[in-house]
């Protein structure tokens, strides 16, 4: 089975609030002393696909779009024993929309050959948006099954546990198709062993510059207009007392005004 | 150009609180637009749904052959295309429910407009679409315009006011689609948690536990808590990828969006993730045993201690105060 993990690498989610600013010029984040990791969901793609090739054989090519620095999330790919890592470079611009993503990593994959799966992260921890995958599987002719957890394999394709509003479905694939990854105990991205990180900086890595990969950019389906910091206007009030039972008994009155203003 | 709003909506869903919010929202937006909205409702739905519906919409068209009566992508989504791209609307509006949020970008594509997900205001500037949501992980609030037309849009339900109804009644088209024979992907099983009493997202009061609880078992100790306040139970991310709790009870970015009365935040740290899906309850109270913990910036009150030495006396002292 051959199965292509399209990751992204974002600024850190978990920089705390109070450090991140706005930059108003470019309507994004403020890069500043933030880390760039790669996004979480799809470390949890690229485990899942990790688990699938060592139950089938087969082979998992790790492919990202971003700026030189992304190189750092498929070495670390690599480390984690993905076959093949490609990455199409972009400069430090605007970051590109959706769709514009959505068609540079289906040129680079038609240009990698025939993959049985694509997975993807559900969504990023940066935007958010989660249509990158869709718009993907749209350019490369797939169906999508999205937000899931498991994957097995199965005659012709994959068995897939998806998550849904009121607990799971079961849904069989046909190969080729994409799936959306979301997070579950079992898609935990393996830590790489250290002599795996060592050669996975002498791994070969395949390049190609947006411009090289000749993908119109001219069609967006997106642009952010307006990005801003909203403000708070919650002061939290602290239960007193002089015992853990008094305030107790502060706080459990305080939700108990709650539930007899309710109908 | 169009300026009419199509909403799509899942007869198995019913006209619920979600439903509603859509409703609301397209008939804003289509009042924004100066023109019309219309309803789709997938599957065959309820006679009590369908009146719902056309007492908010301007039309209605149902599509209720026997194969859509449950969800399967492959099918909604040609259903969905074939009705959407008849009625060739300027906006189409979704529920933020996973069978939305798998097709909207396919949709969208096959429409040839723009996708959008978890949008909490929507706008009209020069023509064009523009929807307000939560950026980098509920730190950050973000305008997007939608380049492309349709805008095929994914809401938070809920944090819309439920729609007026017209005054009429729309007319009600049952309409046949064309659907493929063969699909490349089938839902073959559905499995449904059993949760007591009301889902999460139309709680008015709910209880959520965190990372510091630390382990599946304590959780059992805030099911007791929400018995007492009639409340529902979530969890943050840190709790369910622990596998304390199931998935559909995550609360935050990549949970649940909930609108309560109050949120009981336990054990929680409070990242912005998590508060992203609590931005809309009323009133917010934790205990934490960290006076520094990120939650407090965001509720009302909070009691700073153990959770494990105030849950069991909370539960005792609600009694009371509630018997």
């Amino acid at each position: 089975m051959r199965i292509l993990v399209c990751m992204k690498q974002i600024l850190d989610p978990d920089l705390p609030a109070r450090d991140f600013r706005v930059d108003a010029s470019r309507n994004e984040a403020e890069r500043a002393g933030a880390n760039l990791v790669p996004n979480i969901f799809c470390e949890n793609a690229l485990e899942t696909a990790l688990q699938l090739r060592d139950a089938t054989g087969g082979s998992v090519t790790a492919l990202s779009f971003g700026t030189e620095e992304a190189e750092d999330v498929l070495r670390k790919a690599l480390a984690m024993t993905v076959d093949e890592a490609a990455l199409v470079i972009r400069s430090d611009g605007p970051a590109p929309d959706a769709l514009t993503v959505a068609k540079v990593l289906a040129t680079a994959a038609r240009k990698l050959g025939d993959f049985d799966v694509v997975m993807v992260g559900r969504e990023s921890g940066d935007w958010g948006v989660g249509q990158t995958g869709g718009l993907l599987a749209e350019e490369l002719g797939l169906p999508m099954v999205a937000l899931v957890d498991g994957a097995e394999p199965a005659d012709g394709g994959l068995k897939l546990r998806r998550q849904t509003d009121y607990g799971f479905d079961a849904v069989e694939a046909q190969a080729p198709v994409l799936v959306t990854i979301t997070n579950c105990e079992g898609n935990v991205p393996r830590i790489p062993k250290t002599r795996d990180v060592m050669k996975a900086h002498r791994k070969p890595l395949t390049t190609w510059s947006f411009d090289e990969l000749g993908v119109a950019a001219d069609e967006k389906v997106a642009e952010v207009v307006e990005l801003s910091v909203p403000e708070k206007h919650v002061t939290c009030e602290f239960v007193e007392g002089d015992s853990l039972d008094e305030k107790v008994d502060a706080f459990a009155r305080k939700i108990a005004d709650v539930m007899s203003g309710l109908g | 150009m169009s300026s009419d709003v199509v909403i799509c909506l899942f007869a198995s869903n019913g006209y619920d609180r979600a439903a509603q919010g859509v409703a609301g929202a397209g008939r804003n937006l289509a009042a924004q637009l100066g023109g019309s909205m219309h309803a789709v409702i997938v599957g065959p739905p309820e006679e009590v749904t369908t009146s719902a519906v056309a007492a908010v919409a301007d039309t209605v068209t149902v599509l209720d052959q026997p194969e859509l009566a449950d969800y399967q992508p492959e099918l909604s989504l040609a259903s969905l295309q074939q009705a959407c791209g008849q009625l060739d609307p300027a906006a189409v509006l979704l529920g933020s429910d996973t069978a939305s949020l798998e097709l909207t970008a396919r949709l969208a594509a096959r429409l040839g407009g723009s996708p959008m997900s978890d949008g909490t205001a929507l706008a009209v500037a020069d023509g064009a679409i523009r929807v307000t949501r939560s950026a980098y992980g509920g730190k950050a609030e973000a305008v997007f315009e939608l380049t492309k037309s349709p805008a095929v849009v994914c809401l938070r339900a809920r944090g819309f006011e439920p729609a007026e109804p017209t005054g009429g009644e729309a007319s009600v088209e049952r309409t046949i689609v064309e659907l493929p024979d063969l699909v490349p992907t089938r839902v073959v099983d559905r499995r449904v948690e059993e949760t007591e009493g009301v889902p999460l997202e139309d709680a008015q009061l709910v209880v959520g536990g965190g990372r510091g609880i630390g382990g599946a078992e304590p959780f059992d100790d805030l099911r007791q808590l929400a018995e007492v306040m009639t409340a529902a139970v979530g969890a943050s991310r840190s709790a369910c990828d622990e596998g304390w709790v199931p998935p559909s009870a995550q609360i935050g970015q990549t949970g649940k969006k909930i609108a309560p009365e109050l949120y009981l935040a336990i054990a929680i740290s409070g990242a912005a993730q998590h508060v992203l899906g609590i931005s809309d309850a009323k009133a917010v109270c934790a205990i934490n045993n960290d006076p520094d913990a990120q939650i407090f910036r965001h509720s009302h009150f909070g009691i700073v201690e153990d959770y494990r030495k105030v849950v069991p006396p909370l539960i005792e002292r609600l009694r009371d105060l509630t018997s």
